[in-house]
């Protein structure tokens, strides 16, 4: 029996044991499974068909490579189906709604796929002359315009290659503006909430972490910040939205306190998305920001990489900006990649990586701003937070709503309380999720909310597809309270795989294929 | 908006589920000051159509790779790529997931990330590899950086051989935290003296091979000097295809190494998005930075794959964590293993051998071209010539009125070095013989 939405219903329940009954392939319908390419290929197969090479001399010296590298090959067909066949064990966002918090799994536009392979964008060499580049340049200069405008900020640092890699940008700005004002001011304040990126860049470069507690109420208070602020406090870093979903109310207050003290205000901006074209940072104070753009600007996540981070920096840190960066002139990009390049009034801290940054993720990006616009980026950001804001409605009566006396901006966020008593964890709900269709949420993140389950059905859901998702939770969350714990516990049933044993990994861990021990 | 999928009635009907009349009452936090009235100064919505116009117009003033003979490296190289992986790598399941934090839904990306930690160490020649770093570049910064934990010492000396963005990178990372960093010059003739900077305070030596300037160095003395004073050996290779004919690093005492994977999988793109290679000794496998995708089973007791050891990591250690980075280059990485899955060893070999017979023919010729000399004794497909003239001059020439990109004059990386009449020429399997002899020409008929 269907129910009006084309799933089965959980009245009729199905026979676990034909569910899990095994199969001679240990394959189901179409859930192949797959071996290691090192359990199908062999060495002397080759997928690539290259001239025979000469080989009658050599410059190699001593260092030849003598010994096989066992590395196998697989003809193209048996590759294609390699792939295609573990490609099949993902979710995808293109296949389903991804509500996972913080990451903001919204749709990527093929266009900006297309773009990106442009040969003109995809086949040049990072030290090809500069003139015969400029189309690339100006790509750079374009993306690094548009977040500059976007933010309110005075510069951008376009390098970092992800958000992450953005923050330890940001914090080598604030270290060298510190320095080149003479200042010791090692600590840095972060609020328990942060993403665990956050102390981790600052102590990367040797600040010191103090944490800021969080209030009852989800947010940062400026009597807080004030209250940790002494001489050697040199920065503040801060997520706006922050990792709780909510615009932090203070956060003008909050800059003013640490401009104050002579510290500078780190923005980590992975939540930007809920206020693009809204609001701009700079008016709220803020002296570096991370943007990912694979979060706000859709580059895709493609697995866990790569993404991109540049950082916009304020008026008082742009001096510092690392290298390279391009500046325009007279209408013209020009590419400054070493300090004897740069003007006065440039004083660039060093270098974040090899080259110009992921240029890659700059197309797709400018492929997305030019789609949307301006128009169309603050409605971006304007659904993502209507999005939020209709699942928590539908869900609040029921669920649990820690912080319930702030709006949510682009992402809900639950806490487990419902659960008490249920014998279902936030783990066992988030794997009940899978059975349903659907990647589960956020688990755990942030830390300052018991079991949190973070929600973020980006501005990518239809109505119909919300509200498909709205009635799977209240069902699920039916179930639990109705003593449905086997549902949980036991999840996930129909994926690929049942649940995996973590522990066993991490005390005895298999990092790479090993060739089995011929039997005797 | 063809993105945005909620019509003007939806957005309606959700405002009045929600109980507010109006978007900006969601905003509420936000002081009213602050929210903007008017749009950004910036274009409005814009068609698919208009959007490829403009972007294919700022493509168009690019000279590509494939339009030219083409004799760029110094770390990023022009190699073919089937065109099996990036249509693979474009499959939703693939492009479209995020970090695999729910495994049982996520088994593909991290089957393919324990085939690549396997694939990466087996060619570096180490007992264990992670799921990737951002670049060759960053990877370096953290080698030393994990150096520095595992020796307790916190001075690192980069061999002159190190390319100077890399260089770079671990002196700007270094200068930021207070460590030391011994930069040796620029090793042009291949004989610097490293083995006398290593001492009792080196953490560990940083040492590139093939050289950015093309030259192959024999780990094994630096490797052994090093551990007789408790330091580590750092190894790096930007150029990965290297590895189908020289010997790898793990073989001759190296560490940790670090390794630019571009050159597999992934385009030129300008330089970026890359990806790193990062592999070590099993027994320092706890102080390594980035993610590790590790075998288990699951409850029905089949094989299957987590990350794993991620109390390394900063979502479980903050402040104390190995490393700062969480997204990787997944994506790089999975190109990187399906282009070396199709090759094997036995078409990456005969890819090597390609690269270097190709290399050998234009380093000949190039020598015999009067005033041009080949510095290089020994090189695998990149080596340095001494022009007698200005490289960048003669390069930013040939582009202009030949349409050769010729090399990457080391000028470029080592501004006022006074090494101005030195140029790096890259020959990879892309190069014809025709593009080959019109180098060798251009670069005579030039001088
Ligand atoms: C709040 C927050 N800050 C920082 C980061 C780090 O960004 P990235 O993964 O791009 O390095 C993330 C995402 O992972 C995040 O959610």
């Amino acid at each position: 029996m269907l129910n009006d939405k084309g799933r089965s219903t959980r009245s009729e329940t199905t026979d676990e044991a034909d569910m899990t009954a095994s199969t001679f392939t240990g394959a189901k319908a179409l859930d192949v499974e797959e071996a290691l390419i090192f359990e199908i290929g062999r060495a002397e197969v080759t997928g690539v068909d290259l001239p025979a090479p000469k080989g009658a001399k050599s410059r190699l010296g001593a260092h030849a490579r003598k010994a096989p590298l066992d590395l196998p090959g697989l003809a193209e067909p048996e590759a294609v189906r390699h792939y295609v066949r573990l490609s099949r064990k993902n979710y995808s966002i293109d296949a389903g709604l991804y509500p996972l918090g913080s990451c903001t799994m919204k749709h990527n536009p093929r266009l900006n796929e297309k773009m990106a392979r442009l040969p003109g964008f995809s086949d040049v060499h990072p030290l090809q002359p500069v003139g015969t580049v400029e189309g690339a340049l100006d790509v750079v200069a374009e993306v690094g315009r548009w977040l500059v405008e976007l933010t309110g900020m005075a510069a951008v640092a376009m390098s970092p290659k992800a958000g992450a890699h953005g923050e330890l940008a940001g914090m080598m700005a604030i270290k060298a503006a510190l320095q080149a004002r003479g200042l010791d001011k090692p600590v840095v304040l972060v609020p328990e909430s942060a993403h665990g990126t956050n102390p981790a860049s600052a102590a990367l470069i040797g600040f010191e972490v103090r944490p800021i507690p969080a209030r009852a109420d989800g947010t940062v208070r400026v009597e807080d910040v004030r209250a940790a602020i002494d001489d050697r406090v040199g920065a503040l870093m801060l997520t706006n939205p922050n990792t709780c979903g909510i615009f932090e109310p203070e956060v003008a207050e909050i800059a003013a306190a640490i401009h104050e003290a002579g510290g500078y205000f780190y923005a980590d901006g992975a939540n930007f998305n809920a206020i693009v074209g809204k609001v701009r940072p700079g008016d709220f104070g803020v002296d570096a920001m991370h943007i990912n753009l694979h979060k706000t600007f859709s580059t895709p996540h493609g697995g866990g990489g790569p993404g991109a981070g540049p950082v916009v920096l304020s008026e008082r840190l742009a001096a510092f900006a690392p290298l390279p960066f391009v500046r325009m002139e007279k209408g013209r990009p020009v590419l400054v990649e070493d300090a004897s390049q740069t003007r006065a009034g440039e004083t660039p801290y060093g270098r974040l990586t090899a080259f110009h940054g992921q240029m890659g993720m700059f197309t797709r990006a400018l492929a997305y701003m030019l789609s949307h616009g301006s128009d169309g980026l603050r409605q971006a950001s304007e659904d993502a937070v209507l999005s939020a804001n209709y699942v928590r409605a539908c869900l609040e009566d029921l669920m649990t709503l820690p912080f319930p006396d702030h709006p949510s901006m682009h992402e809900v966020l639950f806490d487990d309380r419902f659960l008490e008593g249920t014998g279902v964890t936030t783990l066992d709900f988030a794997k009940a999720m899978i059975d349903e269709g659907y990647h589960p949420m956020t688990m755990y993140f942030p830390l300052v909310v018991h079991g949190a389950m973070l929600i973020e059905p980006t501005e990518s859901e239809s109505k119909a597809s919300l509200d498909l998702f709205v009635a799977t939770l209240r069902d699920l969350t039916l179930a639990a309270k109705a003593g449905d714990t086997d549902r949980f516990t036991r999840a996930p049933r129909f994926a690929p795989r049942r649940r995996l044993d973590e522990t066993r990994a991490a005390r005895a861990p298999k990092l790479k294929w090993e060739k089995p021990v011929a039997a005797e | 908006m063809r993105y945005l999928p909620l019509t003007a009635s939806d957005r309606a009907e959700m405002l009045a589920r929600i109980g507010v009349a109006e978007i900006d009452a969601l905003y509420a936090d936000v002081p009213a000051d602050e929210l903007l009235v008017e749009l950004p100064d910036l274009p409005r919505a814009r068609g698919e159509m208009e959007v490829e116009r403009i972007m294919s117009r700022m493509a168009a003033k690019n000279l590509t790779a494939s339009a030219a003979p083409f004799f760029c490296g110094a770390g990023a190289y022009k190699h073919h790529v089937p065109a099996t992986v990036d249509h693979l790598i474009q499959r939703s399941e693939f492009l479209t997931s995020y970090t695999p934090y729910q495994p049982e839904i996520t088994q593909g990306t991290l089957q393919v990330l324990f085939e690549f930690q396997t694939q990466v160490a087996n060619l570096l020649g180490m007992e264990v590899a992670n799921a990737s770093m951002y670049d060759g570049s960053t990877g370096t910064g953290e080698a030393v950086l994990m150096a520095h934990r595992i020796t307790k010492r916190r001075k690192a000396v980069l061999s002159g051989g190190l390319h100077p963005h890399y260089a770079e990178v671990v002196a700007t990372l270094s200068k930021m935290a207070s460590d030391a960093v011994v930069r040796m010059a620029p090793d042009v003739g291949g004989g610097e003296d490293l083995l006398e900077q290593i001492d009792k305070e080196t953490s560990c030596v940083v040492v590139q091979s093939p050289d950015v300037f093309g030259r192959i160095v024999d780990l094994a003395p630096i490797a052994e000097k090093a551990h007789a004073v408790g330091a580590l050996l750092v190894a790096v290779v930007t150029e990965v295809v290297a590895l189908g004919a020289i010997e790898p690093p793990g073989p001759q005492g190296a560490d940790i190494v670090v390794a630019e994977g571009q050159s597999l999988g992934n385009p030129l793109g300008f330089g970026g998005p890359y990806v790193g290679l990062f592999a070590t000794r099993s027994k320092y496998v706890r102080q390594m930075p980035g993610r590790l995708c590790g075998e288990t089973v699951d409850a029905e007791g089949k094989r299957g794959f987590v990350l794993t050891l991620s109390t390394r990591e900063q979502h479980i250690r903050r402040e104390k964590a190995t490393s700062n980075i969480c997204t990787n280059a997944g994506l790089c990485a999975t190109a990187f293993s399906m282009h070396l899955t199709l090759l094997g060893e036995a078409g990456l070999s005969r890819m090597a051998a390609l690269n270097h017979e190709a290399a050998i023919e234009v380093a000949e010729a190039l020598a015999q071209v009067p005033g041009v000399e080949v510095l290089n004794d020994t090189f695998f497909n990149e080596f340095t010539v001494k022009l007698p003239g200005d490289a960048t001059a003669l390069v930013e020439k040939l582009a202009r009125d030949e349409g050769i990109l010729a090399g990457v004059p080391v000028s470029r990386l080592l501004p006022g070095a006074g090494l101005d009449d030195l140029l790096l020429v890259a020959v990879t399997e892309c190069s014809t013989a025709d593009d080959r002899a019109a180098l060798v020409a251009a670069i005579s008929e030039a001088l």
